[in-house]
């Protein structure tokens, strides 16, 4: 037995897994018309490469990786490409985003797969780039590009690939299903991951309430020669460890398995480690093996308001009403729809929103079942939201400073280490919703650091007029004392007044001085007419040509470095919200009819910013456990 | 039935404030019970009329206030104020005594405050500590433990009880009806050995009190019921009564005639567990983490005996938990928890 370590805190709310695992993994139907989103993961969304009216096959790509952080999208089915247009997504705010809508023709017909059983013949890259092209983003729940965390860093060595298997939510199975119905594939997708990442050790991580799956693990496991593999002498190991949540979090996962914790705002390559979901394994394995890339996954189906529970092999952008159809929905039994678990899992605002690469469960519970919440009661400092935060926080306090929106107070409070697993509003008596407020207050922190960067970037500019000005100002008053040392010496001293002669003379001078000056001026205005005029002859005159060549080179420089590509994104959204903020102000000033206008204008700016901003952060979040 | 947009956590343990509370009232009972059987109905009356003011007091501050009235009275904490409150005065205390004591508890050390987890004072405390102020007498005036009353005085029955503390009755003030406390002797005692004191003595029992060590006992397993029922953790309470037994330890003096008394007269004696497991539990007013509460506890637990010993008050506890109540948001700020990933590598 591997030793294995307590997390503080966390919680044991009723499983309720039972439900689902009664029968086995169903392949879900093709729905008429399939939701492709294309933005499914963390990162920049995905850009079609389809156009309406064109036929795909299944597992042909649509939409290609517009960044460094970001996946293609394939067809789930085979059919026509109906619309590219604005649906419902599922996304805790409820908004519309792109997808590609797929009218299916119920053949299914694959493009052209080219079967690859042995993947020990790709090379190390040549299998990280069958992964991205797949489109692959973490299974887990948060849909973290799988290739990215796969890129090897010499400066962080990886000792330890952990599998996560806990699957700790109540209500969920898929992972659950998938260990018991498909060990053999999980074990070739953990190969084929060992193989690039070169391990010591492996760590299969699993909770104690699916003990029925750890001797088809452990068989699979056995099957496959690791040492060969990773090149090394591998350790591989099942571990069960006891059910609690939230044990199947990254973070905390790594802290039962190892005792090491990820330092704040670190990742968990900083101390050698990488996690990698089963769901992902697999994947991965299909990728490799049969070049089929993610087009569906495993979603639980559970929930009272459903009559038949159990876990779908579901093709991507199915529709959730479609899924549930399956399963005898009863919708006016239903008081909520969540899209993933019943504590971290989200409201789905429309039903008919589509299930994506990260849906792990769809959840329509009565309201007997989960009751609505009665409205909080005041906070009676119990401490037992500290008593149940993995992340040994202290949740009263920041329900207290968000209330007061303390933001500092927050920060140092670590507001930035909590994982919104809602454990402490589980326990908290008073029903107070706590993650709801750190939500915010974390959003407010967020736009705090970007109006901080804002101002500091105005002050910069502030600056440097100013110091121009100044320059200016000095300049001036240089040449006037040049000017007026010359007139000193044409106006030699002596005690007679001057006469018209002297003045007339003097004034002459002056004209000259004027003069040469001006010729100066525009004699440099020239040269600089002739050098502008003269870079732009050596490119084109044809201004069509020459922005598409100016366009090219950008685009070159971007795929050498996408790190100045969004940088450069998050500085054009900053100068667009500057102006917009200049021109807001002096239309306030005006009483300008437009405010309102600008005002809906500013605001889509600053949600401009915040995304490409939040591009900018994974990229360099991923790229710092790259390089 | 249309969908609920609402975020997560979409489940709950389903344990509320109010049966939390009611828990604590229940935990209350076998304390109150040795009260009861040690002192006669007293207590109970004490209880009852505690809970009607409270609940009035409350009802109209909140009308006051222009909140829901019955929402917040369903969070049961006015009558846990209450019920700590009448369980500290001595039994048969008089309606205003009362009143006065749930006036200072609901109204200024809580509803003034903002209400409930606004109050940096423990509220039963605040209104005990005001009572002590304003009225020395009637605070000082414990009962004579029933079994050690002299046959010329009778003890009253319930009804008579309720009379006593509606004040249309007149309470039997003769001699014999109150005696001084254990505390009190202890205290006050220069000529005797502890042992010769306890022997001469009815009012000492078998370690501390007669009587008094029942009650403590009683509390005992109503607070360790809570702790089972993770109501509390073990850090204040534990910490409090550790610091009381090292002190006593310390100063026990051998059972000389300056002894402070021994560690089990002080763990049984007075409202030591009363006030470990219900009064320094409370957690509004107490240090938030687990390290700050072992010191919050420990300094309740300092500050009762030294106050004890050195003090001229019947009993410490409500000083000392007030004093550390100050002090909470200091204990706060220096015992801030180290979250996961800050160098806490086990
Ligand atoms: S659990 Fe709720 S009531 Fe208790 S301290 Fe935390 S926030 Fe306050
Ligand atoms: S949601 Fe945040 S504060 Fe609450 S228990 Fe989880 S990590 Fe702690």
């Amino acid at each position: 037995m591997r030793k294995i370590w307590d997390i503080h805190g966390g919680i044991h709310p009723t499983e309720n897994k039972k439900q689902s695992l009664s029968e086995p993994i169903l392949q879900a139907a093709i729905p008429p018309y399939l939701y492709v989103p294309l933005s499914q993961h963390i990162g920049a969304a995905a850009k079609p490469i389809v156009q309406v009216g064109d036929k795909v096959l299944k597992g042909q790509a649509i939409a290609s990786a517009s960044a460094a952080v970001s996946v293609p999208v394939h067809a789930p089915s085979s059919g026509t490409v109906f619309a590219i247009e604005n649906k419902t997504v599922p996304h805790p705010s409820g908004i519309d985003d792109l997808c590609i809508v797929i009218e299916t023709d119920g053949l299914d017909q694959w493009r052209e797969r080219k079967a690859r059983q042995d993947f020990n013949f790709f090379a190390d890259d040549e299998l990280l780039s069958i992964i991205r092209n797949a489109g692959i983003a973490g299974m887990g729940g948060a849909g973290f590009p799988a290739a990215i965390k796969l890129k090897s860093n010499d400066s962080k060595p990886i000792d330890t690939l952990i599998m996560n298997g806990t699957e700790c939510e109540p209500y969920i199975t898929a992972d659950h299903s998938l260990m018991l119905e498909k060990a053999n594939d999980i074990a070739t997708g953990l190969a084929i991951l060992a193989k690039i990442i070169k391990p010591k050790t492996i760590l299969f991580g699993i909770e104690d309430n699916k003990l029925d799956v750890v001797n088809g693990i452990e068989t699979a496991l056995n099957r496959i020669d690791f040492s060969t593999q990773s090149g090394c002498t591998t350790d591989v190991r099942v571990v069960t460890f006891p059910t609690k949540y939230p044990s199947g979090g990254e973070k905390q996962l790594i802290e039962i398995l190892t005792g090491k914790q990820v330092p704040s705002r670190g990742l968990p390559a900083d101390i050698g480690i990488v996690c990698h979901n089963i769901g992902t394994a697999v994947a991965i394995k299909d990728a490799v093996c049969l070049d089929q890339p993610l087009i569906s996954r495993i979603t639980t189906v559970t929930g009272e308001a459903v009559n038949r529970p159990r876990n779908y092999h579901v093709l991507i952008g199915t529709p959730v009403s479609f899924l549930l159809e399956q399963s005898q929905y009863q919708a006016d039994k239903n008081n909520r729809l969540i899209m993933g678990g019943p504590m971290m899992g989200f409201a789905l605002a429309d039903i008919s929103a589509p299930i994506i690469k990260t849906s792990n469960c769809i959840l329509a519970p009565t309201e007997a079942e989960l009751p609505t919440p009665p409205p909080a009661q005041a906070c009676i400092r119990c401490g037992m939201c500290a008593e149940a935060c993995p992340a040994s926080l202290l949740p009263q306090q920041l329900y207290w400073f968000s209330q007061g929106k303390e933001l500092e107070k927050l920060e140092q409070h670590n507001i930035a280490d909590c994982i919104e697993c809602g454990a402490c509003s589980y326990v908290c008596p008073s029903n107070i919703p706590l993650v709801q407020y750190y939500r915010a207050s974390k959003t407010d922190i967020k736009q705090r650091e970007i109006d901080h960067h804002n101002a500091e970037l105005a002050k910069r500019r502030f600056d440097t007029r100013q110091d121009r000005l100044i320059r200016l100002e000095q300049e001036k008053i240089a040449a006037k004392q040049a000017r007026q040392a010359a007139r000193k010496k044409t106006n030699p001293p002596n005690d007679k007044p001057p006469t018209a002669n002297t003045s007339a003379a003097n004034a002459d001078t002056t004209a000259t001085t004027d003069n040469a000056e001006r010729e100066a001026t525009v004699k440099a205005a020239i040269e600089r007419a002739t050098i502008k005029k003269a870079t732009l002859s050596t490119t084109t005159d044809d201004p069509v040509a020459r922005a598409q060549a100016k366009r090219e080179a950008q685009l070159a420089q971007d795929q050498a470095d996408p790190e100045a590509k969004l940088k450069r994104a998050v500085e054009s959204a900053q100068q667009r919200l500057e102006k917009l903020q200049i021109k807001l102000a002096a239309a306030k000033e005006s009483d300008d009819p437009n405010v309102n206008i600008l005002e809906a204008g500013l605001e889509k700016a600053q949600s401009k910013l915040i995304s490409s901003q939040q591009a900018l952060d994974d990229y360099k979040k991923a790229s710092h456990s790259e390089d | 039935m249309a969908l609920m947009r609402v975020t997560s956590p979409h489940t709950h343990n389903r344990q509320t404030t109010g049966q939390v509370m009611q828990l604590v009232l229940l935990a209350t009972l076998p304390g109150v019970l040795a009260l009861t059987f040690v002192f006669g109905w007293g207590t109970l009356v004490n209880i009852l009329l505690a809970v009607v003011f409270a609940i009035a007091l409350e009802a109209s501050a909140l009308k006051l206030r222009r909140q829901p009235v019955k929402f917040y009275l369903n969070d049961y904490t006015a009558i846990v104020t209450a019920v700590l409150l009448a369980i500290a005065l001595p039994p048969y205390s008089s309606w205003w005594v009362i009143l006065v004591g749930i006036f200072f508890s609901i109204i200024v050390a809580k509803q003034l405050y903002g209400g409930l987890g606004y109050n940096p004072f423990n509220p039963a405390m605040v209104g005990y500590v005001a009572l002590l102020i304003s009225f020395p007498v009637a605070m000082t005036a414990w009962p004579t433990p029933i079994h050690l009353t002299p046959n010329t005085v009778i003890i009253p029955n319930l009804f008579e009880a309720l009379l006593i503390g509606l004040t249309v009755i007149e309470r039997p003030m003769i001699d014999g009806f109150t005696m001084a406390t254990p505390l009190d002797l202890v205290r006050q005692n220069d000529s005797l050995l502890l042992n010769d004191l306890m022997n001469e003595y009815p009012q000492f029992g078998r370690w501390s009190g007669y009587g008094w060590e029942w009650a403590n006992l009683g509390f005992l397993v109503g607070g360790l019921f809570l702790l089972q029922r993770k109501i509390f953790t073990w850090h204040t309470p534990v910490s409090m009564l550790l610091a009381i037994a090292i002190m006593s330890a310390l100063f026990y003096d051998g059972g000389s005639s300056n002894s402070a008394g021994s560690p089990l007269f002080h763990l049984l004696g007075g409202a030591t567990m009363f006030g470990a497991w219900f009064i320094a539990t409370d957690p509004v007013s107490s240090a938030v983490s687990n390290k700050g509460r072992i010191i919050y506890g420990a300094g309740i637990g300092v500050l009762t005996f030294i106050i004890r010993k050195w003090g001229n008050y019947p009993d410490a506890v409500a000083f000392a938990v007030l004093l550390m109540n100050f002090s909470a948001p200091l204990i706060d700020h220096y015992t801030q928890t180290k979250p996961y990933g800050h160098n806490n590598s086990k």
